[in-house]
Parts: structure tokens; C-alpha cells; sequence
């Protein structure tokens, strides 16, 4: 018997595909902002004098970039709270909190926004170094003969054009991680793919549930694109040569 | 020296010597400024010119010897560094102006900052000294819609904003179209002729005659010759010095 095409059944189940839908695009925009602020502040301690600090990042940067998300994800979410419980244990021990906690026992949507943001955050380090690194070497002097400290020469002279030099891998790295919230759902966070498989599994209507994802998938991509566009007509507006 | 020493120089540097790694950029470099006086500083590239008035405000530590900027021994501290900067204005070679901020934010920048003024306070100096450089009317506008030497005079206009004792200028017209370079040796002259304390790293023979107290000649990071100009330019006591002349007074 041939397959049947039948969107009616996907009509039925439009509510939770959209509302689940909705749950990717939060953890696109949650996941962004967390990686925004780990590639930022990555930077300055990559680029910092205290040589830990430095290590550090390097590492972590490597780290990430060379295992698979899917293998982050699960090690955030199964194998840290066990870390977490003999940490209460310990802290509790030494009379530091008043019983065992286990901090790092989270829920998945959390969860993977974390690990979203530290994913995307790794690659927005590099991103953003090399903007940090393409700002002419007088604009830092600049600031320094004005009496500025380094900090302030940063957040408030270089951190803008750096940005703007490297806004178009910035997006497009942004625009991964939106796709890769797909991953989420293997640590039960509530996203549009794993929904979708649920729906499938009821309905058994493959094609139309991966067709209407497939969608969905491209609006939200689309969707977060013009975010970031709109972002940038607002912030990096000045004239240049 | 040949002037008698009514009070403590402006800038003193003593015995002050620069390494870039095994490169020995400065030498033994001594040098008083009084309160009001302009250097001309001059010699081929790589001698260290640009080296030595970089030092002065620490954009480049030195090794050894002494700084003393406005009674203020330059350390390695923050303090002392941000003491002296914050007395000592710089204009670049290539302008260095921010392109993500307007010309009046451009000047506002280190008042508000470094000297804790209130915004209205900062844009009333900000526009008393664009009117002085005479840009006011591009006070909206930023670096990028305007000219080298507008820039240049907006870069000047700045390091005025922070009411500086001294101003430090580092080839303030050679990334210059010839037609603009008049615009801002005028306005340099200006500020010479309002009394400021000036060091000027530049080749412009002519501005040195005109406005210099002394001519500082500077070879292979030392300094060979120091003169009024009129001595500088007619009796030059160095045969590198001579050389240097005629070379650079041929080009013009």
C-alpha cells in the first residue's frame, strides 16, 4: 500500500509542534545571549596578563572545539551532578552549607542552554579575538594617551569595531547554534525536534511531521538572522571608509 | 643647555635608555623642557624620535633613566602613569580618532572618564575647543566623512580636552595630503602662540623655524644636536646633522 499524504493529522498536532517551536527559538535566544557573553568576557581573559586566566581559556576553547556537542550535553547533564552530590557531601562536611546540595543538579532546559552557551561561547571567543585583533594597534594608544585604563579602552573604544569587523561569522555561528537546540531534546529539553519525533511516533506520518519541522526550523532560523541584522542597524550604524 | 633655570623643567628625561628586545632604541636621552617652550624633534627614520616622546606618556616603558613629567616621576605604576597622561595630550601620525563615535564624543570621551565631568560640562569644553581648531560645525559628524587634516584637527581638539600642561605631536602631518598640511601646522602654531608646552616630532623645517624654541636632531637613538633654529639651520655643528639638511631641505 502506497504511503498516504495526510496534513490533516499535522493540523491536529499544530498546537504542540508551535509551542514547542517556540521552546527552540527560547533556547536559541538564551543560548545566544549566554554565548555572546562567554565569548566576550572569554576574550578579555584570553587576551588578559594573568597567564591562568589565559590557560584557561585556551583550554576550555579547546576542549569544546574538539568533542562532539552531544557529548558535552550528556556530560553536563548525567555525569557533573555526580560530581555535584560529592561536593555537597563536602562542603556539608565542613560545616560550610547546612546539608548535602547538590548544585550541579539542573534541569534540562537549563541544561542545555548552558550547554548551548558554552558551545557556541568557545567558537564566538575565536570569532571575536580575531575582531579584537583586526583594531588597529593606535586606537589602544589612543586611549591610553587619554588617560583611559585598558578595561575601559576596551569596552568602550575597541570592543565596537571589533565587533562590527567580525558580525557576519558572528551570525552565521549563532545561526548553528539555533539549528543544533535540534540536540537538546536528547537530554528530554523541551524543543521542536524531539517533539516532532513524539508526534511521529503516534501518528506515523513521517513526511509531514519532518516537512513541518523542516519549516519551522527555517522560519526560526530566518527569524534569529533578522534579530541579529536588526541588531546591527542599531549598533553598528557609523560611517566608515 | 644654555638657558638659566628659573623653576623644574616641564619634562625632564635623564639618562634614559630604550631596548625593543636586543635593539637599543634610545640612548643615554637627556632632555629639560621648560613650562611654554616648543621642541621641534627631527632626524632620519629610526633614530628614535617617535620613540622618545612615546616614553614620555609610557606608551613605551624604558629600561632606564629617569622621566619627570609635570613633578611626577613616571613609574611603572598605575598611578603615576595615569598622573602623567592625564597631564599630557598626544596627536598621532594617523589620527587615531574612534570611528564609532562623533567628533564630539570623540572629545568628550576623557572628560567624562578622567575627570568625572558632568555631560553638558564635557560638551562645553568639547565645543570651546572644536571652535578653536575651527570644526565646530562637524561636531555631529564622524571621523570617516571627514578630511586628513580635519581629523587631524578634531585629533588635536581632543588631547586639548584634557587641558593638558603639555602636548605631544608624532608626525602630526606626514599621513597628510600636501593640501591639508597647512591647515594643521596653522593650528599648531596657534596653540604655540597661546603658550602651550609643545614637543613636535616632524620634518616641517619651516614650522620649526617658525615656531621652535629649540631644534632637537636625533641619530641612531641619541640625540646629536640641540639648537635654537636660527643656529640650527645656518651653523649646524654635525656633519650628520648637515647631511640630514640638506637632504631634507632639498625635498622642499
Amino acid at each position: 500500500m502506497a504511503y498516504k499524504f495526510d496534513f490533516g493529522a499535522i493540523w491536529e498536532a499544530m498546537p504542540q509542534l508551535l509551542a514547542a517551536g517556540l521552546g527552540t527559538l527560547g533556547l536559541a535566544v538564551a543560548g545566544s545571549l549566554l554565548a555572546i557573553v562567554i565569548g566576550i568576557g572569554g576574550v578579555v581573559l584570553r587576551d588578559s596578563r594573568l597567564a591562568p586566566a589565559r590557560w584557561l581559556v585556551m583550554s576550555f576553547v579547546e576542549l569544546i572545539r574538539n568533542t562532539p556537542f552531544l557529548v558535552q550535553i550528556y556530560f553536563i547533564f548525567f555525569a557533573l551532578p555526580l560530581l555535584g552530590a560529592q561536593l555537597g557531601q563536602l562542603l556539608a562536611g565542613l560545616g560550610l552549607i547546612a546539608r548535602p546540595t547538590n548544585y550541579l543538579l539542573i534541569g534540562p532546559w537549563p541544561t542545555a542552554v548552558i550547554a548551548l552557551g558554552l558551545n557556541g561561547g568557545a567558537y564566538a571567543i575565536e570569532i571575536i579575538r580575531g575582531g579584537v585583533q583586526a583594531v588597529p594597534k593606535g586606537q589602544w594608544e589612543a586611549g591610553a594617551a587619554l588617560g583611559l585604563h585598558r578595561a575601559t579602552v576596551f569596552r568602550l573604544i575597541v570592543l565596537k569595531p571589533a565587533l562590527r569587523a567580525i558580525y557576519p561569522s558572528l551570525t552565521s555561528q549563532f545561526t548553528l547554534l539555533t539549528l543544533t537546540t535540534s540536540i537538546a531534546g536528547a537530554i528530554a529539553a523541551y524543543e521542536l525536534f524531539s517533539e516532532a519525533k513524539f508526534i511521529d511516533s503516534q501518528i506515523y506520518k513521517p513526511f509531514e511531521v519532518y516537512f513541518t519541522i523542516t519549516v519551522f526550523y527555517f522560519v526560526i532560523s530566518w527569524f534569529m538572522n533578522q534579530l541579529f541584522q536588526a541588531f546591527a542597524r542599531r549598533y553598528f550604524s557609523y560611517p566608515t571608509k | 643647555m644654555t638657558q638659566t633655570r628659573q623653576a623644574a623643567p616641564m619634562i625632564l628625561m635623564e639618562g634614559v635608555e630604550k631596548w625593543y628586545g636586543q635593539f637599543k632604541a634610545l640612548t643615554d636621552i637627556n632632555l629639560e623642557v621648560n613650562s611654554g617652550e616648543k621642541i621641534v624633534l627631527c632626524g632620519p627614520s629610526g633614530s628614535g624620535k617617535s620613540t622618545l616622546i612615546r616614553c614620555i606618556n609610557h606608551l613605551e616603558p624604558i629600561q632606564k633613566g629617569r622621566i619627570v613629567v609635570d613633578g611626577v616621576t613616571l613609574g611603572h605604576d598605575t598611578k603615576s602613569i595615569d598622573a602623567v597622561r592625564r597631564g599630557a595630550g598626544m596627536v598621532f601620525q594617523q589620527f587615531n580618532l574612534f570611528p564609532h563615535m562623533t567628533v564630539l564624543e570623540n572629545c568628550t570621551l576623557s572628560p567624562l572618564r578622567t575627570r568625572g565631568l558632568k555631560k553638558d560640562a564635557a560638551d562645553a569644553l568639547a565645543r570651546k575647543f572644536l571652535a578653536r581648531v575651527q570644526i565646530l560645525d562637524q561636531a555631529e559628524k564622524y571621523p570617516a566623512q571627514l578630511s586628513g587634516g580635519q581629523q587631524q584637527r578634531v585629533a588635536i581638539a581632543r588631547a586639548l580636552c584634557m587641558e593638558p600642561k603639555v602636548m605631544l605631536f608624532d608626525e602630526p602631518t606626514s599621513a597628510l595630503d600636501p593640501e591639508m598640511v597647512k591647515e594643521v601646522l596653522d593650528t599648531m602654531v596657534e596653540l604655540a602662540r597661546d603658550g602651550m608646552t609643545m614637543i613636535v616630532v616632524t620634518h616641517e623645517m619651516g614650522f620649526a623655524r617658525q615656531v621652535a624654541d629649540r631644534v632637537i636632531f636625533m641619530a641612531s637613538g641619541q640625540i646629536v644636536e640641540e639648537e635654537p633654529p636660527e643656529q640650527f639651520f645656518q651653523a649646524p655643528k654635525h656633519e650628520r646633522t648637515r647631511k640630514f639638511l640638506g637632504e631634507i631641505l632639498r625635498q622642499h
